[in-house]
């Protein structure tokens, strides 16, 4: 029997209400995610990468759809298997200042994730604890230390240890380096990397810098307004991206030129990414797409196969 | 052959009291900037980038001390100048953005106002006159409706059209320099690349200079005519961009340009610079880069190098560039 994927995600869906108005933060996501792979979530602000997050670790409560980890569904098991399962599955935020109890050591917090779900005994903890800090690149006294006295970068590293304490398989990485300096930012990408490869981890990658993603990720998912508009290996994306969001996207990073008449452009975008309040009819992107046709402002676009593995929801692509 | 300079920053020295100790946050910056010129001060935070920029134009924190230096704008200098006189100068021909648009805005104040009110209050336009520039600049600044958008509040607008509202606000009356604070960092990228086509825009039918603090090289190299790069409070490199991207020769500037992951670079082991940058409570005694830098020896730790020439258009202050410029090629 061929082994079912790490994480099987099916049409998922999450609505809020603001101000009396339904917001389509998630509309219809599905896709999978084999062990010891990263998938890259990109997106702009309000794309709902982040929401989308949180609903796989049943943070958030889907309305639609099915989330399998390992073949559980997670919105019909019972409470006790959900904390079993949830030991499996770990994040690491932005800011990890506001995930730690400023009054506890870096240490203690360790300890205090392990002892929730009963790993180990007191003495043993304090000593996993220390190997992981060391794993993570922190000398032995960090674990004396309160998270005031650390560095953005060796919280995240903390934040990481925390997370590798339960040894989870899977780890949903939300931003992890967007708060960093660039000289700092290397150092946790190419730890995250190793982690990965050292424990077979399985990473979902949310970030809103693409150079980043690609660097990390075998697949992307693109959002736009909660909805995945292209979805690719993730050299594929960068190669051939098809979707006009996408296009758009990538047109938009400014990469250091090789030599000086290579110097980009600044391209006039039109358009500002729409209230999710009030999203456009048809496809979403279309008051934004330079190549939009009149069918684009009211039919909704079908997610349509461009290549083995690559999709697109778009009505231009053959 | 050289102009006049715009804005001459002469020595510039800054330092912050804490409950403890001090903060040497910009020890000894000179720069220039002309007209018609845009240039990017690149650095990490601490490195001294965004106070060098305030300090010189009169906004520094409370706990924040210039000890010496001059600025230089139009024949006075901005560092010796009253509150009041420096207000008259900063927003009538020294436009300033923030990072942040909403800790800027007057939440309570219709945004309409707001760019009619820098109008009024530097006495460029009568009200008549100011109220259809005020139009004028929010249709320059793709803000769609202008008539009726003029009477939104700045919650009713999303980060990008702030900030556009922020860049309305500072180029009202016409400024010669815009001083930029990571003025896209908080935005999209997709905005970003908005907002940066319309400033673009701007200087070249207006011919305003730019000074942009950033932290992103790949913004920098993009826009700007020249760069600097800051560390510890000092200029470690200063170069025209296409003298820059050429051959940037300061081992902090190599080991940034390295450290930076983009597209393409999947695969590809990155080098980074090891260690994190320190904060500076006493006057360094010698390189601040030292200590994570590779080509170090004795005579950093003891020896401040000073910036010097090193080729054309092209200024390092390190006491190995040549060595260092030797095996980059």
């Amino acid at each position: 029997m061929p082994s079912s994927p790490l994480l099987q995600v099916e049409n998922v869906s999450k609505t809020f209400r603001v101000q009396g108005k339904k917001l389509h933060a998630i509309e219809n996501v599905s896709f999978t995610l084999e062990a010891g792979k990263t998938l890259g979530l990109v997106g702009e602000s309000g794309s709902g990468k982040s929401t989308l997050g949180r609903m796989v670790l049943r943070l958030l409560e889907s309305d639609k759809g099915k989330i399998l980890f390992e073949g559980n569904d997670l919105s019909s098991i019972k409470k006790k298997k959900l904390r079993e399962l949830r030991r499996n599955m770990q994040i690491i935020f932005q800011d990890p200042k506001a995930s730690l109890n400023p009054r506890m050591t870096v240490g203690e917090a360790i300890e205090d994730a392990m002892a929730i779900h009963k790993i180990g005994t007191k003495g043993s903890r304090r000593e996993r604890a220390v190997e992981l800090l060391e794993r993570v690149g922190l000398p032995d006294e960090v674990q004396y230390a309160y998270p005031h006295e650390l560095s953005g970068g060796q919280l995240q590293r903390v934040g990481i240890a925390r997370a590798l304490s339960l040894n989870p398989k899977l780890i949903i990485c939300d931003e992890p380096v967007s708060a960093l300096d660039v000289s700092i930012q290397v150092q946790v990408i190419q730890l995250l990397r190793d982690l990965q490869e050292e424990f077979n981890l399985t990473y979902i990658f949310i970030s809103h810098n693409l150079a980043v993603v690609e660097y990390l990720s075998d697949d992307i998912a693109v959002l736009y307004l909660g909805e995945v508009v292209e979805q690719a290996p993730a050299d594929e994306l960068f190669k051939t991206p098809t979707h006009p969001y996408t296009q758009v996207l990538l047109n938009s990073i400014l990469k250091i030129p090789d030599k000086p008449e290579n110097k980009q452009e600044m391209l006039s975008i039109q358009g500002e990414i729409p209230s999710p309040l009030n999203p456009p009819g048809g496809c979403t992107f279309h008051p934004r797409c330079p190549y939009a046709l009149d069918t684009c402002k009211v039919v909704k676009p079908e997610q349509r196969k461009v290549a083995e593995g690559h999709f697109a929801t778009c009505h231009l692509v053959e | 052959m050289q102009e006049q300079p715009l804005l001459s920053i002469d020595n510039l020295h800054v330092k912050f009291s804490r409950s403890e100790d001090e903060v040497f946050a910009v020890n000894g910056v000179s720069f220039a900037i002309h007209a018609n010129e845009s240039l990017g001060i690149v650095g990490e935070s601490g490195s001294g980038k965004s106070v060098t920029l305030m300090s010189s134009i009169g906004l520094l924190r409370e706990n924040g001390k210039i000890t010496s230096g001059t600025a230089n704008f139009l024949g006075k200098d901005l560092l010796k100048l009253r509150p009041r006189q420096l207000e008259d100068i900063r927003g009538r021909d020294i436009g300033v953005v923030f990072q942040d648009p909403m800790t800027s805005l007057n939440p309570v104040m219709r945004i309409g106002d707001q760019i009619m009110e820098a109008m009024l209050t530097h006495q460029y336009a009568g009200r008549r006159e100011a109220f259809e520039r005020t139009i004028q600049l929010l249709h320059e600044m793709g803000i769609p409706d202008p008539k009726s958008r003029f009477k939104n509040y700045p919650h009713e607008f999303s980060g990008g059209m702030r900030q556009r509202i922020m860049i309305a606000i500072a180029l009202a009356c016409e400024p010669q320099l815009l001083i930029a604070d990571e003025p896209t960092t908080a935005l999209d990228v997709t905005v970003q690349m908005q907002i940066l086509a319309l400033l673009q825009d701007l200087r070249r039918k207006h011919g305003m200079s730019v000074v942009m603090v950033t932290h992103d090289f790949g913004l920098a190299t993009n826009f700007c005519d020249k760069i600097i790069v800051m560390y510890g409070g000092k200029i470690m490199e200063m170069a025209t961009t296409d003298q820059f991207i050429r051959e940037a020769t300061h081992p902090y500037s190599i080991g940034l340009k390295r450290s930076i992951i983009e597209v393409g670079h999947k695969g590809k082991e990155i080098i980074s610079i090891p260690k994190s940058a320190k904060t500076l409570t006493e006057t360094p005694a010698g390189c601040p880069f030292a200590e994570r830098c590779t080509y170090k020896t004795e005579r950093c730790h003891h020896e401040v190098p000073e910036l010097r020439t090193f080729g054309i258009d092209h200024q390092i202050a390190c006491h190995h560039a040549e060595e260092v410029a030797s095996y980059a090629v």
